[in-house]
């Protein structure tokens, strides 16, 4: 009997289950996760752990002999907060993290993910050494063999087919060095077939809010949240996906704010609402014109705010008058009571912010829901008050600086576009012969959009839909051939969508290259045979450079350690691959390169001297350094310097921060702020559209910044400008060369912006924010259902667009979707979002030992009653099929988490496909430990109309016992 | 003389497991252990609240009670702690724990982390401070460098608080106050009435 017993004991069950079980009732999320799949990889890290902590010992014995711990500061590597991370290394290893309480982002604090980057410094699970798949097996290949194969074949593509036909995805995990030179790298190779995450990210915010008010930047910043009175959180889950910022939303909580969560899923975040309101997934444009039903009716429009500061607003009044109580119930699911709760507790309570992510921008009308959150905060006066603004939450650590450096299909560096005069800017900047740049591309033009378009004008495929341009025959594409070869340059395949397809695109391309410090799930996901090549890049954490968090501002991390095994910074395998392509001079004109590592310092004052429009040429190496050493003296809530050597600057000169680094501007620490003067950080709305529309002034009226010399509106400053003003003679000599036919975006001087500023003036000119964006599809948001939607009814009343021939170089569908009735097949709404132990696709996260452990299951939560329905029960293993025929198995979890007819996802999860652990197609030893299907691969098609933002919050699904 | 205490303020915590993480960083606590770890109650519903839990180093510990080798000890801090050479692995103090914090290492029984494993308040145990044999049993000693431990920290929302009982209590009477309300803590509507 004894013996059996033991036995029975002996199942390498977690002991944290058993734990569980003595503390009660607590049947919770992580308890579920934790069932099975952990005996062989608890077994894995049993084995690997005493290595690691011989690694430690060793080197604390070295350290005994040689003296001293270092410290080095960097940047937490996940999420957009900029969480400070002290690390202590002895010997070249990583042997402590402390908490870095002078950061005045996070005073110290780290979610699971920052508080386990140390991890990094020992890389069990990392991409070692470059690889190439040979007849089907991983063959590990020298650095300078790889170069020069996909050289080669890069090389004849361009000759067969054009510079198009290479894709170049690049990512927001470069620092903006890195992603700079990147931009800069596919301009050199010649195509606009350039992109990375926030295409699938903020996409529709960038452009929804940047159309709206003229940046398309979080207005304020996480820290500017105590002094909130009111926050709404729409789409944003932020207490799972930016852990940290919660310290700052909480502590406004206490001050006394009211917090209002809107959400499909009663999150972690709703569990600290005042009141949580559940939304059917896709229908924010309802719901907040709902909102806004009452503000109009209770007349609790901030009208001085409006008159003065506001474009467009009754053009609104008309959609909104069509959203009555009862209809807004009817399409949202949400209590007609408690949509007038939220109205008045926002109006009640000025200023308020409203936050979102996620779950405002994945949809096909993206834009129009990031534009009614504006026009939302617009009417109540919110903007450009600390305590207000448009808080957007960006998603990785530098996503923020990734767009804004423009590793996107649609514009160079600093949103200045794909225009001809845009490309000649930066030819200036680059010191280059326009006509060199241009001759690097594809001579032909294209038609799109009624118009051909030469290709070096013409804006490129999206990361969204690179799998449409490798699978549509080339004639349907706005380019000369389809995508032949592919780099994911830190990126994760399974963050996107319709996974058979990308299945299919990775198996017809020609040539995939993968650089990244992990194999990713692209490693794994193609049948191949050849042609897939593996590049160990090395993480933030081993090189060094500056980042942009989400409220703007520049952070500088140092090197921690080393590169680990063969991997190397991005910048030194960009380097490489311009030297075998044959633009290493041109591209690093005046970068000084140490071997093959271009110098950092150089590339960042590269950035400063041409990214006028947003004002990333203040932010110098030695600027953002000193700010690093003096973190302690600024103010947690402010972010402004009291005293010290950064006196009255703001914490990582938010940007703008005008001018030359020479002209100190402090950084904005809330956009569009008038109550400062510009040189301050105050700022008014930007003159983008025009002076007039339709006849109506555009520009503000009765309204200037503080110490404006012109009492009124104004629009963007020019040379000519400044002569009409007479404020010419405020140049000086060079300043006047440089400035002459030129403005304030493309006087490389910084002298119109000097002056400009001097007189007390924004140079981007002083105007009203606009309701309507007459260059858009629907130019007052309106509600459209998502291609696939549960409401099939409303489809008559609110359709979506009709197909495009070509969008973004290619075909899209809409109306042709939507045209079929999907819901009774498939009866569950599909959505998806985050944990908070992971990140992104979540192939270096899931490959942390101190992450995975947390969460070793790929899960879908659903209702009890819908669970009840199709016959499932808590834990068991279900089929997720998707109306397009993919399908996923994953674990249910039962929850009322999700309300009736939801079902949600995490995203994170990869290295599984259709129902099959593909563990043996990594390379040796470095598999992620923990693996499970992608979300996305049952994600249908649906792209936004501006963007082409993916859809992956509105779906359908069924759900079968498996 | 202070007394080492931590306190969870369920208000603050958001289960991101910050804590837990810092845990096995800072003391490379294997796969499967848990000196500490997250619950929640009311999961995914109204009233859903989390707190973080370890060793709460008792002044009157039961694990220590119970121990039939007498292998706990309490700091002159009133930290809780063990000698892993005299631990038997028995699981009486499993039984006698009223929070689940003493950990078995999964697989030997003279793995890495002894027979028994907890949390030690980042204090270590009886070898020499933050010596080779003390990390490598205990794992590392903040305690010892003046620091406190990493888990609270860390925390993200300073929901986790650590050190001296009178302080910690301090912090946490000063946001009840500002919040204006009781505190929210479990087992209030047990222990009084709902409206006290």
């Amino acid at each position: 009997m004894k013996l059996v017993k033991k036995r029975n004991l002996d199942t390498h069950e977690p002991v944290a289950t058993e734990k569980r079980g003595l503390l009660g009732r607590t049947v919770d999320r992580r308890a579920f996760l934790q069932g099975t799949g952990l005996a062989a990889g608890g077994a894995a890290i049993a084995v690997g752990l005493p290595t690691r902590m011989m690694r430690r010992a060793d080197a604390a014995t070295a350290a005994a002999a040689d003296g001293d711990t270092v410290l080095k500061k960097s940047v937490c590597t996940h999420c957009s907060v900029g969480c400070g991370v002290v690390a202590e290394v002895q010997d070249g290893v990583w042997t402590g993290q402390e908490p870095d309480f002078d950061s005045p982002f996070n005073l110290g604090a780290h979610c699971a993910k920052g508080a386990s980057v140390r991890e990094h410094g020992h890389g069990e699970r990392r991409l070692k050494y470059p690889m190439k798949l040979v007849g089907g097996k991983w063959q590990k290949v020298s650095w300078d063999t790889a170069i020069d194969e996909i050289g080669d074949k890069l090389l004849e593509i361009r000759e067969k087919a054009s510079p198009d036909s290479v894709y170049w995805l690049g990512s927001a995990k470069f620092n903006n060095e890195q992603a700079y030179l990147y931009r800069k790298f596919a301009a050199m190779w010649g195509t606009n077939n350039v992109d990375h995450q926030a295409r699938i990210c903020h996409s529709t915010t960038v452009a929804g809010v940047a159309n709206t008010w003229g940046y398309g930047a979080m207005t304020n910043s996480y820290n500017d949240m105590h002094n909130c009175k009111a926050m709404f959180f729409i789409g944003s889950n932020a207490a799972e996906a930016h852990p940290v910022s919660m310290q700052h939303v909480l502590r406004g909580k206490e001050n006394g704010s009211k917090l209002i969560v809107v959400d499909p899923r009663f999150t972690r975040t709703a569990a600290h609402a005042d009141q949580y309101l559940r939304i059917r997934p896709g229908t924010d444009v309802p719901l907040i014109w709902g909102m806004l039903w009452h503000i109009f009716e209770n007349d609790w429009v901030d009208k001085e705010y409006v008159n003065q500061r506001v474009f467009g607003l009754d053009e609104v009044r008309k959609e909104v008058a069509n959203w009555t109580p009862k209809v807004v119930e009817d399409v949202t699911g949400v209590p007609e009571a408690e949509v007038k709760r939220a109205a008045q507790t926002m109006a009640e309570n000025r200023p308020g912010t409203i936050v979102w992510c996620m779950g405002g921008t994945q949809h096909t009308i993206g834009n129009n829901n990031t534009r009614a959150y504006c026009v939302l905060q617009l009417a109540l006066g919110n903007v450009g008050k600390e305590g207000g603004g448009a808080n957007i939450f960006r998603g990785h650590d530098n996503v923020q600086g990734a767009t804004d450096l423009g590793v996107l299909a649609d514009t160079l560096p600093g949103y200045y576009g794909l225009a001809e005069g845009s490309w000649k800017h930066w030819a200036r900047v680059w010191d280059l012969d326009f006509d060199w740049v241009k001759s690097r591309f594809d001579q032909a033009s294209y038609e799109e959009g009624g118009a051909e378009t030469p290709s070096m004008f013409l804006r490129g495929i999206t990361v969204s839909r690179w799998i449409d341009g490798v699978n549509e025959p080339g004639e349907n594409i706005a380019q000369k051939d389809s995508i032949k070869a592919m780099f994911l340059w830190g990126h994760a395949p399974n963050s996107q969508t319709r996974g058979p397809e990308m299945k299919k695109a990775m198996e017809a391309l020609e040539l995939l290259v993968v650089v990244d410090p992990y194999p990713t799930h692209t490693a794994v996901l193609p049948d191949r045979q050849d042609g897939i090549y593996l590049l160990p890049a090395c993480t933030q954490f081993e090189t060094y450079g500056s980042v942009t968090a989400s409220n703007r501002s520049l952070q500088w991390r140092e090197k921690v350690i080393d590169p680990l095994f063969e991997s190397l910074p991005d910048h030194t395998i960009m380097y490489k691959f311009a030297k075998k392509l044959g633009f290493e001079k041109e591209l690093f004109k005046n970068i000084q390169v140490n071997g093959e590592e271009p110098l950092i310092e150089d590339i960042l004052r590269e950035i400063n001297r041409g990214m006028w429009t947003i004002g990333y040429t203040g932010q110098s190496p030695e600027r953002l350094k000193l700010h690093m050493e003096n973190k302690h003296t600024f103010n947690t809530t402010t972010l402004k310097a009291e005293g010290g050597p950064c006196d009255g600057d703001y914490y990582g000169l938010p940007w703008p921060a005008w001018g030359t680094p020479e002209m100190k501007h402090p950084g904005t620490p809330v956009l569009y702020d008038t109550s400062k003067p510009v040189a301050e950080g105050g700022l008014t709305f930007r003159a983008r559209f025009g002076v007039e529309y339709q006849g109506k002034n555009l520009l503000a009226d009765g309204s200037w910044s503080e110490g404006s010399e012109i009492k009124d509106g104004y629009p963007e400053f020019t040379a000519d400008m400044l002569k009409q003003l007479g404020w010419w003679n405020d140049l000086t000599d060079d300043e006047k060369k440089a400035a002459e036919g030129k403005n304030w975006k493309t006087d490389l001087s910084g002298g119109i912006q000097r002056v400009a500023i001097k007189h007390g003036c924004a140079p981007f000119g002083n105007a009203r924010a606009r309701c309507i964006v007459w260059n858009f599809p629907d130019p007052v948001p309106i509600h459209r259902e998502p291609l696939y939607t549960a409401r099939y009814d409303l489809v008559a009343k609110y359709p979506t667009y009709e197909d495009r021939k070509r969008f973004w170089r290619l075909p899209t569908r809409y109306a042709s979707i939507q045209a079929k009735d999907y819901s009774g097949e498939f009866p569950l709404i599909h959505t998806s979002g985050r944990l908070v132990e992971y990140e992104g696709g979540g192939e270096e996260t899931r490959s942390n030992p101190w992450l995975a452990e947390l969460q070793q299951n790929m899960f879908v939560e659903i209702n009890p009653k819908d669970a009840n329905d199709v016959g499932v029960k808590d834990g068991q293993w279900v089929w997720l099929e998707s109306p397009e025929g993919a399908r996923i198995k994953v674990k249910a979890m039962l929850t009322r988490r999700v309300g009736k007819g939801v079902v949600f996802t995490p995203f994170h999860f990869g290295g599984w496909y259709e129902g099959k652990d593909l563990l043996d197609k990594y390379p040796e030893g470095a598999a992620p430990y923990v693996r499970g299907e992608a979300a996305n691969t049952a994600f249908t098609y649906g792209y936004d109309s501006v963007t082409a933002m993916q859809e992956t919050k509105a779906s359908l699904c069924k759900i079968t016992a498996a | 003389m202070a007394r080492m205490k931590f306190l969870c303020d369920s208000e603050r915590c958001i289960e991101c497991n910050g804590c837990v993480t810092a845990c096995k960083n800072e003391h490379d606590v294997p796969w499967g252990v848990n000196r500490r770890r997250v619950v929640t109650l009311e999961d995914g519903v109204p009233g859903e609240k989390s707190i973080s839990v370890a060793c709460m180093h008792c002044t009157d510990a039961p694990c220590s009670a119970v121990c039939p080798v007498d292998c706990f000890y309490t700091t002159d801090d009133g930290i809780v702690l063990h000698d892993k050479d005299l631990c038997i692995g028995c699981g009486y103090c499993f039984y006698a724990c009223p929070f689940g914090a003493p950990q078995y290492p999964q697989k030997e029984a003279f793995g890495v982390r002894g027979k028994m494993d907890k949390c030690t308040f980042c204090a270590g145990g009886p070898p020499a401070d933050n010596s080779e044999q003390e990390i490598e049993k205990y794992g590392r000693n903040r305690i010892a460098e003046g620091k406190l431990p990493l888990c609270a920290e860390m925390c993200s929302t300073k929901a986790l608080l650590a050190g001296d009982g009178d302080m910690v209590a301090d912090i946490y009477r000063e946001r009840i106050m500002k919040r204006g309300t009781r505190p929210q803590s479990w087992g209030w509507e047990k222990a009084y009435q709902e409206d006290v």
